[in-house]
């Protein structure tokens, strides 16, 4: 490691410095007017990272107010370490999807890995045991090199700590575009079930009472990984290396089953894992949400090497740790615990009715402030937006279709947005547990049984950032649309979503803009699918050398499926009438079919009307509940030829295409990606079709399964085997065969 | 007959193997905390799946050295049955209860996915229940599972029919392209010479249940609980 990488900084504190730190010049004079002098150095870091864009949302807590949070089901909401709903039988699901993205183009294993890793703890901290982990990602243009090696270092870093820590990894997106050249994005999603009664909080309480750390040691990496994570990127990655965590799995197998251990007993009064910003945040968190004062001692910390100082040991992003606050009389009780688990514990501090936060070391104090206007002052910017021009509609019969059918289909189910990702789920442990019902592939949803009982969790991430781009609010109202849409198409009930903001610099007002569009789209979608935020994330930033990356609001869905064996699939059977539900009007603007076979990304993406959204959406779900639906495929990149193909190559099953209406033109009715669409396998067609049209929902029959070729309606066809290696190249070719 | 599971730390598939032995027994198995070193009672021990000590060294070189291993070796000495699964099978051979070792997948990637293996033979402890060549649909999950033993030993396990399965095709035959890890002569399983002791790297107890992923891994603790069938 380079000597001028080292993270430790001898200087008194001043203007230049707070700026290094990440702090404006107004901000530095609003700490020197809180503090009444000069901080400490160990007291400017507490102030910038906990004034960072990572922790405090400055930038984005005006808009995240607009969200819906509220329903029935919901226990807590964003506030809390992860959401928690009610999922009946007195029990909850918790659970949050939070981003990683800086890290892992820094270094891609660690910083996955370690994403993974913090996610979990925001899960068992609240007393859940994990059972799903998900994950949604962006990479760069393919064909750089770059881009490959980041994908192997993340598929790796996730593969290697989720497998460790004995939780599948069930389900997950992937999408490919230059604008995440150098800037990929690693959401990672954790869900966990815990009693609804037996949920733990981070509000601390108690004057008096012992503050204690568990975990790992305390070591100087990540050393102002939140400062890192608040800033854009320029050419100087390499130098940013020390700012990356390293992860432990194994470590953090032993924390959980030691927390879920401790859990069963009376003795935590508040609970928190120490994630960005470590032992700062967690403890200033911790006091605040309690309103109670704090006091720490840093001799008492356990510490991996000798020599640091109040500075790092506040500042370090070790990883797998957690900061309690015990009944006194059930500390030793815990102390046995985590011996057993052997796993470091001290006791490193107590609360105090100070209101204020004071930390020791060798005998001085280091840093004594304020917490309440350390919270009341943080910063908060209604920043400038600017509205990114809308692209016009484009007019279906006006695009020429060179490829045909099969010649379009080919070239899209192949592409780097469409092809089969077994190659990364295959490196995923998706069954340990012994409840996955619906593994990666299998569903639109992942499907996990709730150990226990007959009832299942259904799972997904969704976002189009291509959509995005082109107009946020859209763009945001159909990535919590296709999530409920993927949930309902498993024949859950779609309960709540949790999401992970990932955009680019938020000081440009055209990013802001498209922040604030985002927001009032997801707002809407989620108001009318009565499907609330219960958590999130917001990654700004994200650009490197000044170019943002798309748009990317990531939604984490959760359902709840009343029956577990009446979850369906994409698999068709044989002799299966496949019914189309939905309006198809043909809608090419921002398709995959316009970007891959027409070379354009281009025009207004399709617009979701919510209110038949919901109505298709109820009746399939009534359709699967009723047990008539086979398998069920929601419509979404590549539209109905995909959906059919995809649902063919699930099954191993060939499908014989009815034409479409002759008022629409072919490529726009079989690629086209109107919204709101399903495509249902069953017996009996036209008693589906039936239905439907009593049910005041648009239905039409578009073909039946069986044989092994894709006959399709303009007389082309595709043997399955010339399909399945067009779907199944991309990876191998891309990563290498194995 | 009675079964218990050793708790290494780091060990994840343990709640799995539970499912499983209760569903085949009837009753839940004993949980044994890796320190412990009184087995008595016990007529099957389990080592299950999972990470112990995080695979750091070697896989299942440090659980290898645990104070209960001991007490499974002699467990293993005195008749004992010893079944050992993923890292189970590693920490065996790690033992030397089980010869040869796990070497990385030839892929040099963690492989999680169906495999398709085949019963060597039906007239042991563990497969009885099956039909000899008999193909079972089972998921792996494993980065180290490519089975190595010297052409001595490999010799010795085939002509003392210790080879329990075999990676294999979906018609049961045996090919490189049915053999996902690289294993030496695509075993998947393998047994003690009195049959008593089975390590294997894919996971049967993930397989009990129609609605998580089939019943192919059922007939391997049915035939462990069935009256002895000898």
């Amino acid at each position: 490691m380079p000597d001028e990488a080292s993270p430790r900084p001898a200087r008194v504190p001043d203007e230049a410095l707070a700026r290094e730190f990440g702090l404006s010049a107004e901000e530095w004079l609003r700490v020197l007017g809180i503090m009444g002098r000069t901080p400490t150095l160990t007291e400017l870091g507490i102030f910038s990272v906990m004034w960072s864009e990572h922790c405090s949302y400055k930038s984005s807590r005006v808009w995240l107010k607009q969200l819906p949070t509220k329903a029935p089901w919901v226990i807590h909401g964003p506030g809390e370490n992860a959401g928690v709903v009610d999922i009946g039988d007195g029990l909850a699901a918790v659970f949050k999807m939070e981003s990683h993205n800086h890290p892992s183009f820094i270094e891609p294993y660690q910083g996955a890995a370690t994403g993974v890793g913090g996610i979990l703890r925001d899960v068992f901290t609240m007393g859940a045991r994990p059972v799903a982990n998900l994950n949604a990602l962006r990479f760069g243009d393919p064909s750089d090199p770059v881009t490959r090696r980041v994908i192997d270092g993340v598929v790796r870093g996730i593969g290697g700590y989720g497998n460790c820590v004995g939780v599948p990894t069930v389900g997950g997106e992937v999408n490919f575009h230059r604008a995440y050249n150098r800037n990929p994005l690693v959401n990672a999603m954790t869900v966990g079930i815990a009693k609804r009664d037996r949920i733990f909080l981070s509000a601390a309480a108690g004057v008096g009472n012992p503050v204690v750390y568990v975990g790992s040691k305390t070591g100087i990496d990540g050393i102002h990984g939140a400062t890192m994570a608040s800033a854009e990127f320029s050419g100087d990655v390499e130098a940013r290396r020390p700012t990356v965590q390293v992860g432990d799995p194994f470590t953090e197998k032993l924390l959980i089953e030691a927390c879920l251990e401790l859990m069963a007993t009376d003795a935590i009064i508040a609970i928190q894992d120490m994630g960005a910003a470590g032992l700062t945040s967690s403890s200033v968190e911790m006091a605040g949400r309690g309103g109670v004062g704090i006091e720490l001692d840093l001799d008492a910390v356990p510490q991996r090497e000798a020599g640091m100082s109040a500075y790092e040991m506040m500042l370090s992003e070790s990883q797998e740790r957690m900061l309690m606050v015990l009944r006194p009389d059930r500390a030793e009780l815990a102390r046995q615990i985590f011996a057993k688990w052997e796993l470091d514990f001290a006791v490193i501090g107590r609360l105090t009715n100070t209101g204020r936060i004071v930390v020791r070391h060798h005998g001085a104090t280091e840093a004594d402030i304020p917490l309440g206007p350390l919270a009341d002052q943080a910063p908060l910017y209604e920043r400038p937006t600017a509205t990114t021009p809308k692209l016009p509609y484009i007019e279906p019969a006006k695009v020429e279709d060179r490829y045909g059918l099969a010649g379009g289909l080919l070239r899209l189910i192949g592409c780097p947005d469409l092809a089969s990702r077994a190659w990364i789920y295959n490196q995923y442990d998706s069954t340990v547990g012994a409840q996955t019902i619906r593994r990666p592939g299998a569903a639109d949803a992942a499907v996990v049984r709730i150990e226990g009982t007959t009832r299942a969790l259904a799972l997904t991430t969704d976002c189009t950032p291509r959509y995005c781009a082109a107009d946020a609010e859209a763009g945001g109202a159909q990535a919590v649309a296709e999530a409920w849409r993927n949930l309902i198409a498993t024949g859950a009930r779609p309960l709540a979503i949790t999401d992970n903001m990932n955009f680019g610099n938020p000081e440009k007002p055209e990013v802001m803009g498209q922040f604030a569009a985002a927001i009032r789209g997801m707002s809407a979608a989620c108001r009318a699918l009565d499907f609330p935020v219960v958590s999130g994330n917001v990654s700004l930033y994200n650009e490197t050398d000044g170019r943002a990356i798309l748009p990317t609001p990531a939604i984490g869905g959760l359902g709840v499926i009343d029956d577990a064996a009446r979850s369906v699939g994409i698999a068709l059977r044989p002799w299966l009438d496949l019914v189309l539900i939905g309006t198809t009007k043909g809608w090419l603007g921002q398709s995959l079919w316009l970007r891959e076979i027409g070379g354009r990304e281009d025009g207004a993406p399709p617009p979701v009307d919510l209110d038949a959204e919901r109505k298709h959406g109820d009746f399939v779900r009534a359709q699967i509940t009723a047990g008539v639906v086979r398998a069920c495929h929601d419509l979404s990149d590549g539209g109905l030829l995909v959906a059919v193909a995809e649902m063919a190559l699930a099954g191993g099953v060939g499908v014989r295409l009815n034409a479409g209406p002759r008022e629409i033109p072919n490529h726009a009715f079989w690629f086209g990606e109107d919204q709101g669409r399903y495509l249902l396998a069953v017996g009996d067609g036209a008693e589906m079709v039936r239905l439907a049209e009593a049910a005041g929902v648009p239905a039409m029959r578009i073909g039946i399964s069986g044989g092994r070729d894709l006959t399709l309606p303009d007389r082309g066809t595709i043997s399955m085997n010339a399909l399945r290696t067009a779907y199944e190249s991309f990876f191998p070719d891309l990563m290498g065969r194995s | 007959m009675k079964a218990g599971i050793v708790l290494f730390p780091g060990i994840n598939r343990e709640r799995d193997m539970a499912l499983a032995l209760e569903r085949a027994a009837g009753r839940a198995p004993r949980v044994i905390w890796h320190t412990e070193t009184d087995l008595d009672g016990l007529d099957l021990i389990v080592l299950p799946g999972g990470f112990s000590y995080g695979d750091y060294l070697r896989c299942g070189a440090m659980a290898a050295q645990s104070p209960v291993m001991g007490a499974v070796r002699a467990h293993a000495q005195r008749g004992g049955h010893v079944l050992g699964v993923c890292n189970g099978f590693q920490v065996l051979t790690e033992a030397g209860l089980l010869p040869g070792a796990l070497l990385r997948n030839a892929t040099l990637r963690f492989i999680a996915a169906d495999a398709t293996i085949r019963v060597e033979r039906n007239d042991t402890d563990y497969t009885h229940r099956y039909r000899a060549g008999q193909v079972l649909r089972v998921v792996m999950a494993h980065g180290d599972g490519n089975y190595y033993a010297d052409a001595a030993t490999l010799d010795r396990l085939e002509g003392d029919g210790l080879v329990a399965f075999r990676y294999c095709d979906a018609a049961g035959d045996v090919s490189e392209a049915a053999n996902p890890n690289g294993s030496a002569r695509a075993i998947a399983g393998i047994l003690s010479r009195n049959r008593r002791v089975l390590g294997l790297m894919p996971h049967p107890e993930n397989h009990i249940d129609p609605l998580t992923g089939g019943t192919d891994g059922l007939a391997l603790f049915e035939s462990l609980f069935a009256a002895s069938y000898a």
